[in-house]
């Protein structure tokens, strides 16, 4: 290796995948290129890396410089540009930008798309990826600027494939796995994050909002990509009829023949199964109730938070009519404080071609790109105008549904038109019987 | 043709978008779409989904290290093209699935996965990550790609990984436990919402480069980005003697949160002692039961001591072991410390509860404190 790197080198050892050994590995490989490879960005870029990571444990201070605006022609995001403070140390790593790479639903790959991926970062980049970015893009980690148009000529000429979001716009959509492997699938994740993706491109690639917005989609409300904190507008499957009970079914779980939570507690003995107290006791409107033969479920209490589904998967089904609840505002705390997804609409159904969703998210971008502030995201723009303001904008009647609980304090505004006579009096007219 | 620089706009190919995830379902996948009946987890790392027809699929889920090469992800791809049809897929925690459609495919897989080691020992491809165990760990960039980090990503997350390795491959947790990092308060990610959450953090205010602060900064993003607003408008002298433009940062009301150096190159804040981590704990996004629930934070500062951040890991054990000894079954972590109350909860797990705890983040915060006489006494 060029660089002594004692202390990252005791990250070698130890059970879990090392990032280390497999950043060495790359190293290697690029020093040895068996293939002939005509590399586009020093072959020592991976040796770098792991010194100026090596340098930064030693300081405890990233060696980073400060921001980076690079990118493609046509887009205004998408790459994100960085430069190390140390170019002369680690020239391999003077630049070190990475590419968004919007991933197909569900993360599913064929190895032949991934070679084509591959090959072309083997010769025009570091060969370091992050496979995901939280938000979901394919990341592909360190490359140098004049690479950035000729990766992007290759992704879309030779393999079909656009970037993803960066900056003020919409990012990149991502899903849960859906209806493609889950029973819980309570609607085509998979399809509208493509449909709406497709769509809303332009929105993707050249920002035009306040700043950054996120899609997100869970197929039920065990949120598995985490819609309802991690996406300004997130969509999440439920259901509007029935649970469907198999009777028979329970009674295998009850009487042992199937494991509950399929399995999921099997590594401890948690005694064997009850489901008086395993379902019933933590449903948490208490609308179940087992006789001893026959588990009834009162549904219009439900409110599908699926503990019973996923306790009995082979016994109990989500409804079939099946749609979506809109939740809006979800964030990190910078600037205002941490906020998850507020609802906004309870059922939405989720057909293709999505109009309605369409028309949802079009008046919310609208209201927000008029309103919204430099780096104001949607839910802090909600909190500063009130959430009244968001259904004025979206055209949405109030329901009782749309709070946790109705509000403590009185103070209460009234619109003048709500109120009989107006805001328009004459303080003589009050005098006339009110003398001072 | 290749790219032309001096015609950059010919023949450009612009918004096509991701492809079309239909291309990559495996054959079974693809003809059970939203026909599944049930799944069951036979095993740590192991499922089965059964379809309404009775096909099934096996997925074997393996760790990710999330950062890993090309060598590394095509011997993912070699992994899959003996075993799987040359599908697979990667998991919203980062995980890797490799799935079989007959059962008698299941075994020679695992033995060929858990037979690929690296140089120091370790696995390249651990099979867990199901169920009510510990799962991998959502991250961010730390000192590998960003700039504003407090503490490195991948290197903590390999020593909790390496701590925490047997809980990746069992399931004796009372429910699942969701660990995630961000390296600073951006939290990029899961931190503000999971089980266990690790958060780079800095306890020193921002540096003020004089000599540029003006050419590089648009002052008044710099004075909207504070939350606190410990930061306005102020004449600095430059080492040249001249006077410029700048910032003055009123250190009593600076909460070391960075957002100012985000909007300002000039605004440098990042201290090898004073920079660390933050534990929270008690967040989830599932609606299971309970609501969603933030983190809350119980640990106000431990150490960046590279490079296997002794302290961080044990603290994130004792809560591990604590709550695994003492959290009823499906009983996600939060579930648990609100239901025993946040008094036991430091009790229970010998953390120090200290002022730094209590919120005092404008109106909010007073909805934080006890409005009631209930409480339990603790030793």
């Amino acid at each position: 290796m060029k660089h002594k790197t004692p202390l990252l080198d005791q990250l070698e050892s130890g059970p879990w995948p090392s990032f280390v050994s497999d950043i060495k590995r790359e190293a290697e490989s690029r020093t040895k290129n068996a293939k002939g490879v005509d590399y586009q960005i020093p072959v020592d870029v991976c040796d770098d890396i792991l010194g100026v990571l090596e340098l930064t444990y030693v300081h405890k201070r990233t060696h980073w410089k400060h921001g980076g605006i690079v990118g493609v022609f046509g887009y205004g995001g998408g790459v994100i540009g960085r430069y190390c403070d140390q170019p002369e140390m680690f020239p391999g790593v003077a630049h070190f930008h990475t590419m968004r790479v919007n991933q197909p639903g569900g993360k599913y790959y064929s190895t032949e798309y991934l070679e084509k991926i591959c090959d072309l970062w083997e010769r025009r980049g570091s060969g370091i990826t992050n496979m995901h970015g939280s938000t979901g893009d394919i990341i592909l980690l360190g490359t140098h600027t004049p690479q950035l148009e000729e990766i992007f000529y290759e992704l879309t000429h030779d393999i079909g494939q656009d970037l993803g979001g960066s900056g003020s716009n919409l990012r990149t959509p991502s899903d849960c796995l859906g209806k493609s492997r889950c029973e819980y699938a309570c609607y085509d994740t998979q399809a509208l994050c493509f449909d709406l993706t497709n769509e809303y491109q332009d929105y993707l690639h050249r920002p035009a909002f306040p700043y950054k917005f996120k899609f997100k989609f869970d197929g039920c409300p065990n949120c598995c990509v985490a819609s309802i904190a991690r996406a300004d507008m997130s969509f999440i499957g439920t259901w509007k009829d029935d649970i469907r009970i198999d009777q028979k079914a329970v009674a295998a779980y009850v009487g042992g023949e199937i494991k509950p939570n399929a399995g999921a507690h099997s590594g401890r003995d948690w005694g064997a199964f009850d489901i008086q107290k395993e379902v019933i006791g933590l449903c948490p409107t208490g609308c179940m109730a087992w006789d001893g033969k026959k588990l009834t479920i009162d549904n219009p209490e439900c409110t599908r938070c699926m503990h019973c589904i996923n306790v009995m998967p082979r016994a109990l089904k989500i409804g079939k009519e099946t749609g979506i609840s809109i939740l809006v505002g979800a964030k990190a705390p910078i600037l205002d404080g941490a906020q998850m997804g507020s609802l906004l609409i309870p059922f939405i159904s989720a057909e293709p071609p999505y109009t309605e969703i369409k028309e949802l998210i079009e008046k919310i971008w609208d209201y927000w790109m008029e309103e919204g502030k430099n780096r104001e995201r949607l839910g802090e723009l909600i909190k500063r105008k009130g959430f009244q303001k968001l259904l004025e904008a979206t055209e949405l009647e109030p329901v009782a549904q749309m709070v946790k609980e109705p509000r403590t304090n009185p103070y209460i505004f009234w619109k003048e038109d709500e109120v009989e006579g107006g805001f328009t009096r004459d303080i003589q007219e009050y005098r006339k019987y009110h003398l001072r | 043709m290749p790219y032309d620089p001096s015609k950059p706009l010919q023949d450009r190919i612009t918004d096509i978008g991701p492809k079309n995830y239909e291309e990559f379902l495996p054959p079974v996948i693809k003809k059970n779409f939203g026909k599944w009946d049930y799944h069951e987890i036979l095993e740590p790392g192991v499922l089965v989904h059964v379809a309404e027809g009775g096909d099934k699929v096996f997925t074997v889920r393996v760790g990710g290290a999330r950062l890993m090469s090309i060598s590394h992800i095509r011997e993912i791809m070699e992994i899959a093209d003996k075993h799987c049809g040359g599908f697979l897929r990667f998991t919203t925690r980062n995980n890797i699935e490799f799935m079989v459609d007959d059962q008698s495919k299941v075994e020679p897989l695992k033995k060929d996965l858990l037979s690929r080691k690296q140089p120091g020992g370790g696995f390249k491809f651990p099979i867990g990550g199901t169920g009510a165990g510990i799962t991998n760990i959502v991250h961010t960039q730390g000192w590998l790609h960003c700039h504003t980090p407090a503490t490195d990503a991948s290197g903590v997350v390999k020593a909790v990984m390496d701590d925490l390795f047997d809980e990746f491959t069992s399931m004796r947790m009372p429910a699942h436990v969701r660990i995630s990092l961000a390296c600073c308060l951006n939290m990029c990610g899961a931190v503000h919402c999971s089980d266990i959450a690790i958060l780079g953090y800095h306890r020193k205010p921002p540096m003020i480069d004089a000599e540029v602060i003006d050419k590089v900064c648009e002052i008044p993003l710099a004075i909207a980005a504070c939350p606190t607003a410990a930061i306005k408008p102020a004449k600095i002298k430059k080492p040249d003697g001249t006077e410029a433009q700048a910032v003055a940062v009123n250190n009593d009301r600076c909460m070391f949160c960075g957002n100012c150096y985000t909007m300002c190159p000039a605004m440098p804040l990042a201290d090898a002692e004073g920079d660390g981590i933050v534990i929270m704990v008690g967040g989830k996004v599932s609606n299971r039961i309970s609501a969603p629930k933030f983190s809350k934070v119980v640990v106000a500062f431990l150490p960046n001591n590279v490079p296997r951040w002794p302290e961080t890991t044990d603290c994130i054990r004792k809560i591990v072991e604590v709550y695994a000894g003492d959290a009823r079954k499906y009983e996600r972590l939060g579930e648990w410390a609100e239901r025993i109350g946040w008094e036991k909860f430091f009790e229970k797990t010998g953390l120090e509860f200290t002022h730094h705890l209590i919120d005092d983040f404008r109106d909010p915060a007073y909805y934080t404190w006890r409005q009631t006489s209930q409480f339990k006494f603790t030793g």
